[in-house]
């Protein structure tokens, strides 16, 4: 062998090596992903086993949530988790598919950067700060005027008006609802942008040819083929809206209580389990928050997997078309 | 003209008209809590913020230990965390595309993403806290770390595609292996696709406060000390902003203006990144 | 990939020049619970820090807390409002004792109505708090108050949402002067309450009772002097109305006998005397008997310290300091039950 080939083949080996430690360590990396899911599970599974066993199914169907007695139930957290994150998607979902409407049909061209850029801020602010925006702003303009004028003119109407009866206190499962709708409308409305963008020209102009207004165009041709995509945002802002602590904590009430009103204070389950969980004394109580962490977990768990397996199906439909 | 298309006419005006007032509402939406921020904020905003630490109540003081504290653990969140993000969607897009491994590690990824960061807290107090028997600003940069990897994951990957596969193809044909590729011809090419995708998980990790109340807990005082509670700014605004005193108040409008001017800029440096330099293919064709 | 280099360099100088920065310095003492004594506990740090540049890191996390974090050895010290009875002393290997006395104020936020204009008596406020009484103007409330304007206002009760010592005090008190609110709520550090809004910390309270109109709250003094809180006078054990001040904590408080109490575990509330404020109460430092914490004879050197030099910022915001025989009984304490791996660390050298 020449002098030249020699370092060439331990060149040749050196590289090989460096590929199967440079393949390794991604390897490794991604399965790091699995296994960070797999523990925090394992955790809060450890965790949460020993108020699991102790009320059993009992614990996701009573509200008393007693420290002295030792005696938790997660049916207040749980109704209040599902109920503002409902109330924000009830909000925010109109409010993001009409601003999605206005950015890509309406607006002029020039103005259509700066708003949406305007609109994607708001998701950069920090929820700490929606929190204290909510709780020093929002709550007295709620408590000194649509709180009374809800209470006035529909805490009477049979039927909705249990919604809204009680004193105005101004925190509560409805503002917690207001502070989580704004904290998910540029989430939703930058996904139904998106959507509404990717439609086809071609079968907006055959309706356009074909006499359609604006308004039809957009409810009969863009919303049908965008439904897959609009679903599947939706349901990832309700992911985030289900998790979200900071904002509500402020805002919610802080009462283990179900009261059917709308305006009276709750609880969430990401609320309690911040106030609380420095203070937990005893084990009981602190593996019935952990406990209250994993039904949360699973429930997001669950949300997000059913959006992306409706995703991936309508991808699929779609692509067939 | 006749009355079925002027129905239609008039729906159509009204459908596009209450698009615009939905766009008014949440442009005003978010003027309020600007303005909310700047006017109460800005008031306190001086060089004692800078140079003083947290006060007691009534006493004069700063945010310059929450400050640092926080720039600590979020840098050192996103050493953490940056790294095996990058990684993992190097794998995701180089060596595993299309692996049935790879689609289960994306739907876990974005499970992850959406997971409450309350219960990330939850996970490294178990595991950190409590095993090294102190509350400490390592434990807090670790759960800010595990809250990174799954952000960096999905923008990575993301951009890792979109360089084209002739790039590699012609990378090969030299006779490159493919971690030689990677880093010689892939990574430089998406460089500003990754580098946006740090600063949004920069971004993302400096407004959380969850997680931190578990782990770094907060310090009254000036603490650089990796292995004692540190302070920083979302625990402090948390704490101060529901205090009665008017002086703690004040400094947690003033630190929260500081986050959000924090973010925000993160948020807009990264739309011109990746408005500017694009991808990596743009800028050879 | 030079860029990723660069910023990980960046990183982790940083983090080393902290770490270097850090290691000249001694490690802060930490504490962590009760809210109550937070204000004087934070002055006391500022004070003591600018005298010997040692920090005291107190975070107020509530008395669960403390109790929690200094069982599992997270911090030095744990601070309560709710004394630990001497059978769950012993369980833990806990040492407890009373560092500073103070007052629990019910306040208010009633439009036209100014601080000390309102009388209640523990009877009414039970009833309030249990979702009796609902409106300002009920005829419970006017009997207690002939000539005050009470409007038709909603009550909106503030409650603590974190296990404190404060709400033991408040809690206590109202078991024993209402047979229903101890049979329907009980006394304990976190309670489940029938009705009104959760808030955290007495910091909480306070914020949340000064911005809910109609609403009535319980804090701890010093919380009411810092920020000028509309607070209602109490009718006492004796049926006199007193007012919320140091005279009236110090007269609830001159007749507990320390001496006899095993474990310091002695509530203040409900006293008898003229002058005695219903709701007193002390707050309470634990530390473990024979524990590891290197930190365990610097904590006791600045609770030495505030025993005796920090008085005057003490009494500045309304606390009372404990009489002097019970700073000797403490100091005893400190010398014959605390021990660090084993040898006893009072006095210090």
């Amino acid at each position: 062998m020449s002098a030249v080939t020699i370092p060439y083949q331990l060149q040749l080996r050196r590289e090989a090596r460096s590929e199967y430690i440079f393949r390794f360590m991604t390897m490794a990396a991604a399965l790091l992903v699995l296994a960070l899911l797999a523990g925090v599970l394992l955790a809060l599974l450890y965790g949460g086993w020993p108020a699991l066993r102790t009320f059993r199914f009992g614990f996701l169907t009573t509200t008393i949530w007693n420290p002295v007695t030792e005696q938790f139930g997660a049916l207040a957290p749980l109704y209040g988790t599902v109920i503002t994150s409902l109330l924000a998607m009830l909000l925010a979902v109109p409010l993001a598919f009409g601003i999605a409407i206005f950015l890509t049909e309406t607006c002029p061209l020039w103005l259509r950067s700066p708003i949406s850029t305007c609109i994607e801020l708001l998701a950069a602010v920090p929820s700490i700060v929606f929190g204290i925006w909510g709780l020093f702003v929002l709550a007295p303009v709620l408590q000194h005027t649509v709180q009374p004028w809800l209470i006035d003119t529909l805490g009477d109407v049979p039927g909705i008006g249990k919604l809204f009866r009680g004193p105005p206190y101004g925190i509560g499962l409805m503002t917690a609802g207001f502070v989580l709708a704004v904290m998910v409308l540029p989430f939703i409305t930058s996904v139904m942008r998106e959507i509404f963008l990717a439609t086809p020209r071609s079968l907006k102009e055959a309706a356009y040819g074909l006499g359609a207004t604006q308004w039809e165009v957009i409810w009969d041709v863009v919303l049908p083929n965008a439904r897959a995509g609009a679903v599947g945002g939706i349901m990832l802002g309700l992911g985030r809206a289900l998790g979200e602590t900071m904002a509500v904590t402020f805002v919610v009430g802080n009462a283990h209580r179900i009261s059917g009103s709308l305006l009276a204070p709750g609880t969430t389950i990401s609320a309690s389990i911040a106030n609380e969980f420095t203070e937990a004394v005893g084990k009981l109580y602190t593996s019935s928050l952990i406990a209250l962490g994993l039904l949360l977990f699973v429930l997001t768990f669950v949300i997000i997997a059913a959006a992306r397996l409706l995703l991936l199906r309508l991808e699929a439909r779609g692509a067939q078309v | 003209m006749s009355s079925n298309l002027r129905r239609r006419r008039v729906t159509a005006a009204i459908a596009l008209g209450a698009s615009g007032v939905a766009t008014l509402l949440g442009l005003a939406i978010l003027a309020a809590i600007l303005w909310t921020l700047f006017s109460r904020g800005l008031g306190g905003l001086s060089w004692q913020v800078f140079t003083q630490t947290t006060p007691a109540p009534g006493s004069s003081g700063g945010l310059i230990n929450a400050i640092y504290g926080s720039l600590v653990m979020t840098l050192l969140g996103l050493a953490i965390g940056a790294p095996i993000g990058i990684l993992a969607a190097t794998y995701l897009s180089e060596y595993g595309r299309g692996a049935k491994l790879s689609t289960v590690i994306r739907f876990i990824n974005d499970v992850l993403l959406s997971a409450p960061s309350i219960v990330i807290g939850l996970f490294v107090y178990t595991l950190v806290v409590l095993s090294m028997g102190h509350f400490s600003a390592i434990a807090g940069a670790i759960s800010l770390g595990i809250i990174v990897i799954p952000v960096t994951v999905r923008t990575a990957e993301d951009m890792l595609r979109l360089i084209p596969s002739s790039m590699r193809q012609a990378s090969a044909g030299l006779g490159a292996q493919p971690w030689r590729t990677i880093t010689s011809v892939v990574y430089p090419a998406a460089r500003s696709g990754l580098l946006t995708g740090v600063l949004l998980a920069l971004a993302r990790i400096s407004g959380e406060t969850a997680p931190l109340l578990f782990t770094a807990l907060n310090n009254q005082f000036w603490s650089a000390k990796l292995n004692q509670p540190m302070a920083n700014l979302p625990v402090v605004i948390f704490q101060f902003a529901t205090s009665p005193y008017k002086n703690w108040q004040s400094l947690a409008w003033t630190g929260a203006l500081l986050i959000t001017l924090f973010v925000l800029v993160l948020s807009i440096l990264a739309r011109l990144i990746s408005n500017l330099f694009g991808t990596g293919e743009s800028r050879i064709e | 990939m030079h860029r990723i280099f660069i910023m990980t360099a960046t990183v982790a100088a940083l983090a080393l020049a902290g770490a270097v920065s850090g290691l000249a310095m001694a490690d802060d003492i930490s504490g962590a619970g009760a809210t109550f004594p937070y204000p004087v506990y934070a002055k006391w740090a500022e004070a003591y820090k600018q005298k010997t540049g040692i920090g005291m890191n107190y975070q107020s996390i509530g008395s669960g807390g403390g109790i929690k974090q200094i069982e599992a050895s997270t911090v030095t010290f744990g601070a309560s409002d709710k004394p630990l009875e001497p059978a769950d002393l012993k369980q833990n290997g806990l040492v407890q004792w009373p560092q500073i006395i103070g007052g629990v104020v019910p306040v208010v936020n009633i439009p036209g109505i100014k601080p000390g204009d309102l009388v209640l008596d523990g009877a009414t406020v039970a009833s309030i708090y249990l979702g009796e009484i609902s409106r300002w103007n009920d005829p419970a409330i006017k009997k207690l108050n002939p000539s005050l304007p009470l409007p038709k206002l909603d009550i909106a009760p503030i409650y603590r949402s974190d296990g404190s010592g404060t709400n033991f005090l408040f809690t206590n008190y109202l078991s024993q002067v209402s047979p229903a609110f101890s049979k329907t709520i009980g006394a304990n550090t976190s309670v489940q309450w029938p009705v009104g809004i959760g808030a955290k910390g007495n910091e909480g309270v306070a914020n949340q009772t000064a911005q809910t109109s109609g609403a009535i709250g319980y804090v701890e003094y010093a919380y009411v002097k810092q920020t000028n809180m509309t607070y209602a006078k109490l009718i006492n054990h004796d049926g006199k109305t007193v007012a919320p001040e140091a005279r009236t904590f110090q007269a609830a408080a001159a007749n507990a006998d320390w001496e006899r109490a095993q474990g310091y575990y002695l509530i203040l509330t409900n006293q008898p005397g003229a002058a005695s404020w219903p709701l007193t109460g002390a707050s309470f430092i634990l530390m473990h008997a024979d524990g590891k914490d290197p930190n365990t004879a610097p904590a006791l050197k600045f609770f030495d310290w505030a025993f005796k030099s920090g008085q005057p910022l003490a009494e500045s915001l309304d606390y009372v300091p404990l009489p002097a025989n019970v700073l000797k009984l403490v100091e005893k304490t400190w010398q014959d039950s605390l021990k660090v791996n084993g040898s006893p660390i009072w006095p210090a050298k």
